[in-house]
């Protein structure tokens, strides 16, 4: 009795150490962790060898790099603020920024940043980084979305050219559908995500219109409701797949490679990959050019979706941070590697080495980086997005009327 | 009140009295781990619930709001669309899964060439990682490259490509084929498992006495296996009630909101407006909707095993 007794206690009084046991960290002072995401960019091999000859660099710092998709890296960045193994280095996207900046999650680098070099790299990217004329951290990332048109389809039915404007898409997009060249000229990415909300933003733009006036009222009700009348027409004329309001990026992406459609509006990852047999069907007939200009906006009102690499709040080696941080978006590197993605850095793009191969890519790049256009730069941007996708959703299945849903959005969202 | 088995051993009232005592010293360490592990979140769930709890917020910014955030979550057209979703995808799968694995796990039992293969068969689907099931069942779906769609236009059911996913009235019932397909079998296996058990010489006694095959399933099979179904039957209940992954994977809750299960919210709202004290109220409403079926259920059995 006494022994069984005494073996439950011995159990038990393991079982709470085991609980309450911490693993015992190696004291080292230098270690920084870091959260990047694992699509639609570098790759994670590119990071990690990155970061590689970082440590080969900076033996003193040991790196270790965390990835997670596009679609988890925020919840993961704000879950991981009230954890042990908190980040060091986040990467973060332009909307977000002023809600981490509001929640005090990154630190202000402003003054570690020279304003020579402030020149020297995108006034768009700087966007993802700059919070009334504030930085908080340094753009690696620079990227709008492109229109990808399939050369051989045009030439087929007589164009010589990209369109350059969106009428002049819709048109060569309907002779496409009417010669029978391409059942769905054009794919959308219009599932519920955040796609859909930046292809609203540059349909938008192109329109003249603005999310928020300078009042900070809500001011994308008339033009937006212009926007999702063009957009329903787009899938009720048939120029568009209908399966788009499914799509997400990977899905467009998959159906224009496969030669499904004719025009596909994509980040500028999809263009190394139209390269790649394995994964493109259409290899040699992708041609890539700036977002077509509107009534109200020139060529290359594209959306921008550019990102940073920031410093948290809560890590212990700011000064390592932020020494990853410059290497990473240094210039010699971000050439290095400007087949995976193009240079933060404006001089970049006259270097005949880094654009070799990708002068078409580069030439879209020119007008696509100058004129982008930022989603909401609100604390809440998060909910105004869902509620954005799930009322464009709503119609583009019919479900709703534009006017209806978009002073809905307005109201929900409030003055800013 | 039920006695420990031990008791009928016999022995004075002290002897139960400490064996008893050492029943509770050896049922202790399941109980501490529970109370701790599934007790203690529970509470802690339930008392956020009623604060005005952000993800991020500090103790200080902490305000108690008493049902407020019942009210809010009961009031929103998100929430009821979500209940409706969710109470919907339970009925259709749970029903299937039932149906399907009853008669897989009948079918089994039988005695037939192949039966052992059948059998390990039957395994694979629930073996398989919901998230690979549910990528799996994506690229079947896919409207311009699936094969379901091809394997329906070959065959002349169909004549152009549909979008299942991507169809608000289709995309539901799509993942629920996706949750059916994987989950079934472990209905099946506990229906083989019931029926290893149940008394041969029964049936004979009822071969002889001249009982059709439904009155010998009504009134041997069924009674014998009813028990573990409803295991079966609570158990798929409750997953289907709390499900996020095969969703969450497959369309993310679109298309506009559609295929958005209550779980979904409780995700929205901690984590991406991390309103935790809103979120931990949905958490508690779902697990009151999934007791509220486990007590029906228990209670259906109890009812069953009396007439029995």
């Amino acid at each position: 009795m006494k022994k069984y007794l005494i073996a439950t206690l011995l159990v038990l009084s393991l079982a709470i150490h085991l609980a309450l046991a911490r693993p015992v960290a190696a004291d080292d002072a230098k270690t920084l962790n870091v959260l990047v995401m694992s699509d639609t960019a570098y790759s994670d091999k590119d990071v990690s060898s990155m970061t590689a000859s970082f440590n080969t660099e900076h033996p003193d710092i040991n790196v270790k790099v965390d990835f997670v998709p596009y679609a988890g890296l925020r919840d993961r960045i704000l879950l991981s603020q009230g954890s042990d193994g908190a980040y060091d280095v986040v990467l973060i996207d332009v909307i977000w920024l002023a809600e981490f900046v509001k929640r005090d999650l990154i630190i202000d680098v402003t003054d570690r940043v020279d304003s020579s070099l402030r020149s020297q790299v995108f006034d768009g990217a700087w966007k993802t980084a700059d919070l009334n004329g504030r930085l908080y951290g340094f753009p690696w990332l620079v990227d709008a979305k492109f229109l990808y048109y399939n050369k051989k389809m045009l030439s087929d039915a007589g164009f010589s050219a990209p369109p350059k404007t969106w009428d002049e898409m819709n048109n060569q997009a309907q002779v496409l559908k009417d010669k029978g060249i391409v059942k769905f000229p054009i794919v959308w990415n219009w599932g519920q995500n955040e796609e859909i909300v930046c292809d609203f933003a540059y349909l938008l733009a192109a329109r003249g219109g603005q999310f928020f006036a300078s009042d900070g009222k809500p001011a994308f009700q008339s033009e937006g409701a212009k926007v999702l009348d063009y957009m329903r027409s787009q899938i009720h004329s048939g120029i568009a797949n209908p399966s788009s309001r499914e799509y997400n990026a990977e899905d467009g992406r998959r159906a224009f490679l496969s030669g499904e459609a004719a025009f596909s509006f994509n980040w500028q990852y999809v263009y190394a990959l139209s390269k790649n047999p394995a994964e493109s069907k259409v290899v040699g007939q992708v041609g890539v050019a700036p977002v077509p200009a509107g009534p109200g906006a020139p060529e290359g009102t594209s959306v921008n979706g550019s990102m940073a690499l920031s410093i948290t709040k809560t890590s212990k080696h700011p000064e390592e941070a932020w020494t990853y941080v410059t290497f990473m978006t240094s210039k010699d590197l971000q050439d290095k590697y400007a087949k995976a993605v193009l240079p933060v850095w404006t001089a970049s793009y006259s270097d005949p080495a880094v654009v070799a191969g990708q002068e078409e890519l580069a030439a879209a790049a020119a007008p696509n980086f100058k004129n982008m256009v930022l989603r909401p730069v609100i604390a809440n941007y998060v909910q105004m997005s869902s509620a954005l996708q799930e009322g464009i959703q709503a119609v583009l299945y019919d479900k709703a009327e534009p006017d209806a849903v978009l002073a809905d959005i307005a109201s929900s969202v409030g003055n800013q | 009140m039920r006695r420990p088995i031990f008791v009928m051993r016999g022995g004075s009232a002290l002897a139960v009295r400490r064996r008893s005592a050492e029943g509770f010293a050896f049922l202790s360490p399941v109980v501490i781990v529970l109370v701790v592990t599934v007790g203690g979140p529970l509470l802690f769930t339930l008392a956020i619930s009623f604060t005005s709890a952000s993800f991020l917020g500090t103790l200080a910014d902490l305000r108690i709001v008493g049902l407020r955030n019942y009210v809010t979550v009961l009031t929103s057209t998100s929430f009821q669309h979500a209940f409706i979703v969710t109470i919907e995808f339970a009925l259709f799968t749970v029903t299937a899964e039932m149906l399907l694995g009853l008669g897989t796990g009948l079918l089994l039992a039988e005695e037939f060439p192949g039966r052992t293969l059948l059998r390990v068969l039957l395994i694979v689907p629930w073996a398989i990682p919901t998230v690979v099931n549910a990528i799996t069942w994506r690229l079947i779906y896919a409207p311009d490259f699936g094969a379901l769609n091809a394997l329906l236009q070959q065959t002349g059911v169909i004549t152009d490509y549909r979008s299942w996913l991507g169809d608000p009235s289709l995309a539901l019932y799509a993942i629920g084929v996706a949750d059916i397909w994987k989950n079934f079998p472990i209905v099946g296996l506990i229906v083989l498992a019931a029926l290893q058990t149940a008394p041969r010489d029964l049936y004979d006694a009822a071969h002889v006495d001249g009982a059709g095959i439904f009155r010998r399933f009504s009134t041997i099979t069924l009674p014998h296996i009813a028990g573990p179904l409803m295991v079966a039957l609570i158990l798929r209940t409750i997953d289907t009630i709390k499900v996020f992954d095969i969703v969450w994977v497959m369309t993310r809750g679109g298309p506009f909101s559609s295929t958005k299960p209550m779980s979904m919210l409780v995700y929205e709202r901690t984590f991406s407006n991390l309103e935790s004290g809103i979120g931990s109220a949905i958490a508690f409403i779902i697990t009151l909707v999934c007791l509220v079926f486990i007590i029906a259920y228990t209670r259906l059995l109890k009812r069953q095993s009396r007439s029995a």
